[in-house]
């Protein structure tokens, strides 16, 4: 951090504003010529706490993308598919057993498990040709979404948010003063931010999961040399199964995640597959931090973006895709 | 060796009866979203095509129907590949197609650089398509969106008493064209429009925009469909929104009246306006809902049929039975058939049909009220029926083209 801002005084110099307009934006109370310019505050802040909390969501599908990307450089097409299978065997389990939190680990399971055959059916076979691996899994994902559909149907399906989380919390961000003086607090769906928090804790946990254990640091050691990593006598195949599990077992849960916030329907998996290519692509192939950093800021352009220009809300998260592309091709928080 | 000329017999065989069974055959290409936010409403529409060919038959005097489906995901282009892929490799003569606002401007576009075919639009709804620079071998028999929400205006603002309103709406022509109508008609009866939201189609997050909701309005008017409404209503009941809602044709439709979640719910007691209302007690009505209820096992359709069923139910029919009255003759570029399907009027489910001089339906609109079963399945109850429901709602032409094409502002908020 402290060499960053030894290195680039101006860039730090501007992201120090950057962040302290923005937390006033939040914190303080707005002036009215600031709400007749740009809107009502409540607009703004719902704007930045969604756009967070979709970033949440994507920050699950994609960290899952992008460990498996960073550990065995393959490009998981399919990944999408698995987001919207993890959705439908969510779907199943709540509304079979009506318990919201063991659809999560039903999902985790079944997902890692056809994460695991991918793993060890297609991937092993064809490791390090890359075009091969994409093709394939471009050719099963639409594989995939036609058992779906044939499975499921065309159907929209929800999962059953838990009655404890339908509604609004108060939280204590002042959105506006009401004339008498008394000022009003924001509301948010209570979903949104379990929601949110639990992206959280999982992102925490696999960073110190990835930077603190022994067998973070096999895969960490995997990332950076593969075989010399095989000579030292680790069993690098089961390695390989455990981490490609692990993220689909991810992309199941925010399949869950998905369904309950928004909904699951023959689509999705495509649309959160170019999501989390176009997150991973902005942070950086293969780094958590960066899904995490991409996550966040394609969340927020989306959501402020469909506020102040709707128009062009679509183009937003493409636009700055291209100019991460142009500026920093390698993604923002990649080490090489 | 005789497995070898018993493949090869079985094979000619194969050829000569699709040769013989090719020269009696009319081929038919249709095109239904079955990809995409509007997947739920082209399979519907499906099963809505699949009812009229049970009750119709496909035979034509000694021609039989062919049917070629091709499938689209609401964006014209998509509809036009669809076309274009029916036409020149599958061959076909007629079209029914499409299902959307926007691939009926597009389809409508092409169909004029193939004026020896005939194209029935199946069920899209923009204003434009037939309003504009009409296509003389395009057919509508389905009201355009402004149509379909004749009635709701009114009532809204004597019944219900309603005098301002937002709306929220997909941004594409069907829906700019839902809005023209009900803006057109509570305006001209002295109510406020304050703010109209339009958000792209697809759209899954709209936390953002019901924060945005104004909270001053008597009543929020949502132009949504498909996954988009679905979604909506979700992320609405999680923010605890509380407001009247008002519904356009597709929302208040079965498409989302029976999707699975209790998130439609808060559309009970939601006013709307469209070209069908599932309680209606018609006779007629009835028996299409039977023929549709008998025709697919229950968790393979809707409770009662949606309105893009109706819409393919009605097209197919229009199809089937402009054959019949030329006998299958599409000699000299489909001349005689063309005609009869200007000329015929057709008793739909729905209300009878004819169509003007645009080719564009002239038919009955409903407003309804949606009503919870007693046992968790919502219908749209009937309110009122209003017959004869033209392109330009009552107006004088020439007045009515003042207003301006449907658009995210088109038209102002007052009497015209």
């Amino acid at each position: 951090m402290s060499r960053f801002v030894e290195r680039h005084p101006a860039w730090a110099l501007i992201a120090i504003i950057a962040i302290a307009v923005a937390l006033w934006l939040i914190f303080a109370v707005w002036p009215p010529g600031l709400e007749e310019a740009i809107g009502r505050k409540r607009v703004f802040l719902n704007a930045v706490f969604n756009g967070i909390t979709l970033g949440g969501l994507y920050f699950l599908v994609a960290s899952g993308f992008t460990l498996i990307f960073g550990l065995m450089r393959n490009v998981n097409l399919a990944h999408g598919s698995l987001y919207l299978f993890g959705g439908y065997v969510g779907y199943a389990i709540s509304t079979a057993t009506g318990s919201w939190l063991l659809s999560f680990i039903v999902a985790f399971v079944l997902t890692a498990l056809v994460g695991v055959l991918l793993q060890v059916i297609v991937f092993r076979r064809m490791e390090g040709q890359d075009l091969r691996q994409t093709m394939v899994t471009i050719g099963l994902s639409i594989v995939f979404a036609d058992l779906m559909l044939w499975a499921c149907g065309g159907d929209f399906y929800q999962v059953q948010t838990p009655n404890w989380l339908i509604g609004p919390v108060e939280l204590p961000l002042i959105t506006a003063v009401k004339s008498s003086g008394e000022p009003v607090y924001l509301r948010y769906p209570m979903v949104r931010l379990v929601i949110f928090a639990a992206s959280v804790v999982i992102g925490v946990a696999m960073w110190l999961a990835l930077n603190r254990t022994r067998i973070g640091m096999i895969i960490r050691a995997g990332v950076d040399d593969r075989d010399i990593l095989a000579a030292t006598g680790v069993r690098i195949q089961l390695v390989f199964v455990a981490v490609f599990a692990f993220g689909a077992g991810l992309a199941g849960i925010a399949g869950v995640v998905g369904g309950t916030f928004q909904s699951l329907s023959p689509g999705e998996d495509i649309r959160f597959l170019l999501a989390s290519l176009v997150v991973v692509i902005v942070g950086g192939m293969g780094s958590i931090p960066g899904a995490a950093l991409g996550a966040l800021i394609i969340g927020l352009a989306e959501q402020l973006g469909s506020v102040y220009i709707p128009t062009y809300a679509i183009v937003v998260t493409f636009l700055i895709m291209v100019l991460v592309l142009a500026i920093r091709p390698q993604g923002l928080l990649a080490r090489r | 060796m005789s497995k070898c000329s018993i493949g090869l017999l079985a094979l000619s065989s194969l050829f000569l009866s699709s040769a013989a069974i090719a020269q009696e055959k009319i081929k038919v290409g249709v095109t239904a979203t079955l990809e995409g936010t509007y997947t739920v409403l082209g399979e519907d529409g499906m099963r809505g095509h699949q009812t009229a060919l049970n009750v119709l038959g496909k035979k034509i005097g000694d021609k039989e129907l062919e049917f070629i489906v091709a499938s689209t995901d609401a964006t014209p282009d998509s509809a036009v590949r669809a076309v274009r892929k029916l036409i020149e490799q599958d061959k076909v003569q007629i079209l029914l197609s499409p299902l959307s606002g926007d691939e009926g401007i597009a389809v409508k576009n092409f169909a004029k650089t193939h004026p020896e075919l005939t194209f029935i639009n199946a069920a899209s709804g923009a204003q434009e398509t037939t309003y504009v620079d009409p296509a003389p071998n395009f057919f509508r028999y389905n009201m355009d969106g402004a149509q379909w929400q004749v009635g709701l205006g009114k009532y809204a603002y004597e019944e219900k008493k309603y005098r301002k309103i937002a709306t929220v709406g997909e941004d594409y022509s069907f829906i700019y064209t839902q809005v023209f109508g009900l803006v057109l008609e509570f305006c001209g009866a002295g109510g406020q429009v304050t703010n109209r939201q339009w958000v792209p189609l697809g759209t899954k997050d709209f936390a953002s925009v019901i924060a945005a909701l104004p909270d001053d309005v008597d009543a929020i008017y949502l132009g949504l469909g498909g996954a988009d409404a679905v979604n909506f209503l979700n992320q609405y009941q999680q923010a605890g929104g509380k407001a009247h809602l008002m519904g356009g044709s597709i929302m208040i439709d079965q498409t989302i009246l029976s999707s699975k979640g209790n998130a439609k719910n808060a559309l009970i007691g939601t006013i709307a306006a469209s070209g069908q209302a599932d309680t209606w007690e018609d006779p007629g009505w009835q028996k299409f809902v039977k023929a549709y209820q008998d025709a697919f096992p229950p968790n393979k359709r809707f409770p009662s049929p949606s309105l893009l069923a109706t819409n393919y139910y009605d097209s197919t029919m229009a199809l089937i039975l402009a054959l019949r009255q030329v006998n299958g003759d599409l000699s000299n570029n489909q001349a005689k058939f063309k005609e009869a399907l200007a000329k015929i009027e057709i008793d739909a489910p729905n209300g009878k049909i004819k169509l003007d001089s645009n080719r564009q339906a002239i038919g009955t609109n409903f407003v309804t009220e949606v009503v919870d079963d007693g046992k968790g399945a919502l219908f749209s109850k009937v309110v009122k029926v209003i017959p004869n429901v033209n392109q330009t709602l009552g107006y004088d032409p020439a007045v009515f083209s003042k207003i301006g094409l449907p658009s995210r502002t088109v038209p102002e908020c007052k009497k015209y």
